[in-house]
């Protein structure tokens, strides 16, 4: 029987011919990352084990994220022991370097591998047709001390692409079309795997931004077919694909869905909820305070060219605060050789160093009761960018930064 | 018997426990904010061997282990749920809380009910009625039945 691409990297990872969903394998492991939310606690658990070892220490990365810089005694205590506990060890470490997805797809993901990540975005790598899933600090813990871990094998969801998104359309509107359409648990256990000549029209950036976001439909993880963009991508950034698999022309989806890149429209995800989307023009006219361009999501240069192009030669509406963050130093770097951030900063926009930022809601930037903030970041659960009664609509890049322009929700057209 | 806390649909690992904690040294310091947004009650009350009952999707979001841990740390006995988010599961069952599917429980108790679970039968038990709950496959079970993951690294 056929295999699609995310039982075909299993039964490669766990050395057998075949798999078919509700198998338990267990499978040898490529990479394993692990950021600032989670590591103090994998280390803590690592010290009192009974023989402590690393199976493979150049699988591990380690990257300082969340809070970079730190903003607190408790923190910096945390930080201080992964970057002790890493340099003892001579693991791979980041500090400062970006948004842990966008350091990994920049400096070690390839096609093919199989991924654990001590966060919950890691289907990110799926963009470049990598299996990467998301883990708390036990699994990743044995994962670590083992080399190996145990996965059931999920079924697929197919997303068959075609056509081309309209102008002023984007990958962040139709992956949160898709996530309103099958809601937030609609791939729950499952894997979502894109593919079609629509997706020959979407960049890697465009890539990374549906896999990312996939988790929030409750997905293991994301998958895209390999194809020319994918490898000119890797041999751009020097590295060679494992393997590069597609599903068989027999393989057996959970269901296929056909999808028509050019009926997608700009969206937003209102509170709490990132499966509760509507026509971003339902919400023309919403009051905000803040608004944020940036996060592993959406902080890429293609995100921020599409900011910089609407604002340039206006201004951030006085009443708002309008953060601007790279998603990696790689990224910033690159925008500050355009000129955009100069432009951000000429029309009032607060531009930041690169780390999760807002996004995840404990650190600088957050927002106060009853606060409002449009956000191109992961999630909009209650409470997720600061005080537990504000409130986080979700959306473009283009449509964040009109909003910022305008001091409410906006779209592109009217800035 | 433990008393049932019951909460609805989609929460969120950021409701069981909120990010600005997560970074926290120690489990304990953080079990005290735990459900702080949904339920600030939460974590005083809560005593030993209750439940927490819930609807579709719980657990659903970020990764953070925390959010099992800091429940089975306030001595949560079980979770059931008519359905829960992939990694809150896994993670549960790696660090040996039990993580109960039950369709039919939320919709036919009250938050305070007293409630009695069987793993072994699948059965919970609340106001005289009997519920059946959803068998976790054998590797699972086997799993937490070794007191979590890390008990294997230890034997």
């Amino acid at each position: 029987m056929g295999m699609t691409i995310a039982e075909k990297i299993i039964a490669a990872a766990a050395g057998v011919s075949e798999v078919k969903p509700g198998d338990i394998h267990t499978v040898e492991l490529d990479r394993l990352m692990s950021n600032d939310g989670t590591t103090h606690l994998t280390i803590d658990m690592y010290n009192q084990l009974k023989n402590p070892q690393i199976a493979d220490v150049n699988k591990l990365v380690w990257i300082v994220d969340h809070n970079v810089p730190c903003d607190s005694v408790k923190t910096a205590a945390s930080h201080k022991k992964m970057r002790d506990f890493a340099k003892e060890h001579g693991i791979t470490f980041y500090e400062g370097a970006g948004v842990c997805h966008q350091v990994m797809m920049e400096n070690h993901v390839t096609s093919g591998e199989l991924i654990f990540g001590a966060d919950s975005h890691t289907c990110a790598y799926g963009a470049v047709g990598a299996f990467g899933t998301g883990v708390g600090c036990t699994d990743y813990l044995y994962a670590m001390v083992t080399g190996k871990s145990w996965l059931l094998v999920p079924e697929t969801l197919k997303f068959n692409l075609t056509g081309k998104l309209n102008d002023g359309v984007y990958a962040r509107d139709l992956i949160l079309s898709i996530i309103g359409m099958i809601g937030a648990n609609g791939a729950n256990y499952m894997a979502m795997e894109f593919g079609g000549e629509g997706l020959k029209t979407l960049n890697m950036s465009d890539r990374i931004a549906i896999c990312n976001l996939c988790v929030e439909a409750g997905a293991k993880t994301a998958l895209m077919e390999v194809d020319e963009i994918t490898l000119d991508y890797l041999k751009a950034h020097g590295r060679e694909p494992k393997h590069c698999f597609q599903s068989d022309d027999d393989a057996v989806f959970a269901h296929v869905y056909d999808i028509d890149l050019s009926t997608i429209k700009p969206i937003v995800a209102k509170p709490h909820f990132v499966d509760s989307v509507v026509d971003a023009k339902e919400c023309v006219g919403t009051h905000i305070d803040e608004a944020f361009l940036g996060s592993c999501n959406n902080g890429r240069i293609e995100d921020l060219r599409v900011g910089a192009k609407l604002i340039k030669g206006k201004k951030v509406h006085p009443l708002v605060r309008f953060l601007v963050v790279p998603a990696s130093a790689e990224v910033y770097r690159q925008a500050l050789s355009e000129g955009i951030l100069d432009t951000f900063m000429e029309a009032g926009a607060i531009v930041m160093n690169p780390n999760c930022s807002v996004c995840w809601g404990s650190c600088q930037g957050v927002i106060g009761e009853n606060e409002v903030l449009i956000s191109t970041g992961t999630r909009n659960f209650k409470g997720r960018a600061g005080h537990k009664d504000s409130f986080v609509y979700l959306a473009s890049a283009a449509t964040v930064t009109a909003s910022a322009i305008k001091g409410e929700i906006a779209t592109a057209d009217l800035v | 018997m433990g008393r049932i806390f019951k909460f609805n649909q989609d929460v969120d690992t950021d409701q069981i426990i909120a990010s600005q904690y997560i970074i926290y040294p120690t489990i304990d310091e953080m079990k005290v904010h735990t459900f702080e947004s949904l339920d600030a009650d939460f974590a005083s009350q809560v005593q030993p061997g209750d439940y927490v009952v819930a609807s579709d999707n719980f657990g659903c979001g970020s990764s953070r282990e925390q959010a099992p841990s800091v429940l089975k740390a306030l001595g949560v006995k079980a979770v059931v749920a008519k359905s829960f988010a992939r990694i809150f599961y896994r993670n549960a069952i790696n660090i040996g809380l039990p993580v109960i599917v039950c369709k039919d429980l939320h919709d036919n108790v009250n938050a305070g009910d007293d409630m009695e679970l069987s793993m072994k039968e699948g059965i919970v038990r609340v106001n005289g009625k009997e519920y059946e709950c959803t068998k976790l496959p054998e590797y699972m079970q086997g799993i937490l039945d070794q007191g979590g993951l890390i008990a294997s690294l230890n034997k």
